[in-house]
């Protein structure tokens, strides 16, 4: 395992994954009935980047997250890890590609489902190696040093998951990811199954990973405040579409879309005094239905701001005039 | 004047390692017309305290002591017929599942109505109306159409309208909301509160919501009492739990949620588990992660005590500094 400080990030090593125009539907495309989970989505993730996704429930941000580690099949579109395609469909892949496709795993939202409940930890973590066939002969050390490194001890190593908490499964969980040294964790709302006490545990361990690996991350949350906390950028998702991506302060600060200005409003701050504010920034509405086909901008039927060409042209995503780095996907936005 | 006052509330319920006891010594009121906010991790006892106040709990499979007196009434010596009554009609609950808390093979226009005809003895389409009309008031739009569908036809932001209609249909002076957004999207969620907040002044009807979400605390409640496991650590009104909390459990909760705009620097984190709670606990629960724990606290368990202004603590070593 690499445990060197990971170092100037995003400097020459930009574009390390870059997702072009991937599409998931699901559903009958001959009826008419699809469900655009992921709609023509184009984005770059940096090297060593912790990249957060944010969206409500059903916005796509888990199936794209699942899509580019070939977890759930693609209508279209491409994956790369530096020049390699994960997701094309090949006969046999060359030795390079099928170690590329393994350096990508995920850390699940519920601990207690995504560990087998009837083998030991010891097992279902020494089996990933042997199946990967990584560490021959020496998985148990491998186990208990990467079980070492999130913080459980090797005593708990022949015990069952029902004899853990919840956050100590997530931490087992981490590790099983973390066993074949990938480059790329999906880490699908890792925490939002924890107790406040525990969750903060857990993003701080999330944090020693992104000092200590040589790691690249996509942290999926419904939390805004916990994205702002791991995230170094971030895509907020919706309806399918990602609708802005910006630096995490950048995002926090000019915060470029109505609709993660709404999201923003809507976390209700840890502090009294703000109620007013709070109450009135209150979003109305709904998500629409996915399954409808898109005519104009898909927030236009929330927004406050709305105007006549939201109804009738589809916002692209494009960098800000002052901010080549941070992109919008509003008609209200001025593109450079 | 109180609408409800738990005093020494004990709740232990039998579970297949044995007797846990889930609800130790809890007293707290809540005055007619105000908000009082349950906070706590899972597993504190906070929802076990409100299912006693409406005697949900199986009669034999647990063993619940102290007093809980809802309008002068003492619930735990009140008849199982008498409990129906007041079900839905005096005090109403909003669970937090709204997908799993309605019937599905029934309408949800004929699942407002219930209570009417029941409590109210009104008729069928007396009831309809009157049903109509609180699915507006929570704002469903088309509520003439929406009331002859099923609970699947409905998002969750809706259901939870629905649930709310429900429970307000026969004006209650208490509602019972346990964990009533944890299981909506922030967006929905805020709707949800302002909705709340709208019909309780409206109303005038008195409000205990359970939560785990400081954020929804600070933003809904007037009154806050801490739980942890099973005892209120600290209670006073919401400005003085978040301004200066002096329990050390209080300040270890707010320290652990990350913020929007806070600095990047290392979550505190509060180590450890919270106990179990099956057999007797000596000295302080919290003992075992407290920053301040001293011999006393392994031995003695410290009482909820009044530090002035209405602000209980139950600690020996409170925390002095401000915790910011």
């Amino acid at each position: 395992m690499t445990t060197e400080k990971r170092e100037n990030i995003g400097t020459d090593l930009s574009d390390y994954i870059r997702i072009e125009n991937l599409k998931v539907y699901f559903g009958d495309e001959k009826r008419g009935k699809v469900l655009r989970a992921v709609d023509d989505v184009t984005f770059t993730i940096k090297k060593n980047e912790f990249f957060g996704l944010v969206g409500e429930s059903g916005c796509g941000k888990s199936t794209l997250g699942r899509a580019m580690i070939n977890l759930t099949p693609i209508r279209g579109g491409d994956v790369f890890f530096d020049e390699y395609n994960m997701t094309a469909k090949k006969k046999k892949l060359t030795a390079q590609e099928t170690l590329v496709r393994n350096s990508a795993h995920m850390v699940f939202q519920n601990p207690f489902s995504s560990l087998n409940p009837r083998k030991t930890v010891r097992r279902q973590l020494s089996e990933v190696l042997r199946v990967h066939k990584m560490y021959p002969g020496q998985e148990m050390k491998r186990v208990q040093e990467m079980l070492a490194f999130v913080g459980i001890g090797k005593e708990s190593m022949g015990k069952f998951p029902g004899q853990f908490s919840g956050g100590q499964l997530q931490r087992i969980a981490i590790a099983r990811a973390l066993l074949l040294e990938p480059q790329f964790v999906v880490a699908d709302e890792p925490v939002s199954a924890l107790d406040v006490s525990v969750q903060a545990q857990i993003l701080n361990l999330f944090s020693e990973l992104k000092e200590k690996l040589d790691l690249t991350m996509l942290f999926i949350s419904h939390n805004l405040s916990v994205v702002e906390y791991i995230s170094d950028r971030v895509g907020v998702m919706y309806v399918g579409k990602i609708v802005e991506i910006a630096d995490v302060k950048e995002l926090y600060e000019h915060t470029g879309h109505p609709y993660t200005r709404s999201l923003i409003n809507s976390i209700p701050s840890p502090e009294t005094g703000k109620e007013e504010a709070f109450y009135d920034s209150v979003l109305e509405g709904e998500m629409p239905n996915p399954m409808e086909e898109q005519k104009g901008c898909r927030f236009a039927s929330r927004c406050k701001s709305k105007f006549d060409r939201c109804d009738t042209e589809i916002p692209q995503l494009l960098p800000l005039m002052d901010n080549p780095d941070h992109l919008v996907a509003c008609h209200l936005c001025k593109h450079g | 004047m109180s609408i409800l006052s738990i005093e020494h509330l004990s709740v232990r319920l039998k579970s297949n390692k044995g007797m846990v006891n889930a609800v130790r010594d809890t007293s707290f009121s809540i005055e007619k017309g105000a908000i009082f906010g349950l906070v706590g991790e899972s597993g504190c006892g906070k929802s076990v305290t409100a299912k006693s106040i409406l005697k949900l709990h199986n009669p034999k499979a647990s063993t619940i002591t102290g007093k809980i007196e809802f309008e002068d009434m003492s619930v735990l010596a009140a008849t199982e017929k008498k409990m129906r009554s007041i079900r839905g009609e005096k005090i109403a609950m909003i669970f937090q599942d709204p997908m799993t808390s309605l019937d599905p093979l029934m309408t949800v226009g004929k699942q407002i109505s219930e209570g009417l005809i029941f409590h109210k003895k009104m008729t069928r389409e007396a009831a309809k109306t009157e049903s109509i009309e609180l699915m507006s008031k929570v704002g469903i739009t088309f509520p003439e159409k929406r009331y002859g569908q099923y609970p699947h036809e409905f998002s969750g932001g809706m259901l939870q309208r629905i649930m709310i209609a429900t429970a307000l249909s026969c004006k209650p002076q208490l509602l019972i909301a346990d964990e009533p957004t944890t299981a909506l999207d922030v967006t929905i969620q805020a709707q949800i509160l302002k909705l709340m907040k709208k019909l309780q002044k409206e109303e005038d009807m008195a409000i205990l919501i359970i939560t785990h979400d400081l954020g929804v605390v600070a933003n809904f409640c007037e009154e806050v009492g801490v739980m942890y496991a099973g005892e209120i650590f600290e209670k006073a009104n919401v400005k003085t739990i978040f301004e200066c909390p002096r329990h050390p459990y209080t300040i270890g909760l707010m320290k652990a949620i990350p913020r929007i705009g806070g600095n990047d620097k290392r979550l505190e984190t509060i180590s450890g588990m919270p106990p179990l709670l099956l057999g007797e606990i000596v000295g302080c629960p919290y003992s075992p992660r407290c920053p301040n724990a001293t011999e006393k606290c392994q031995t003695i368990a410290p009482e909820l005590r009044d530090i002035g202004n209405n602000h209980l603590v139950r600690c020996h070593n409170l925390s002095d500094t401000l915790w910011r």
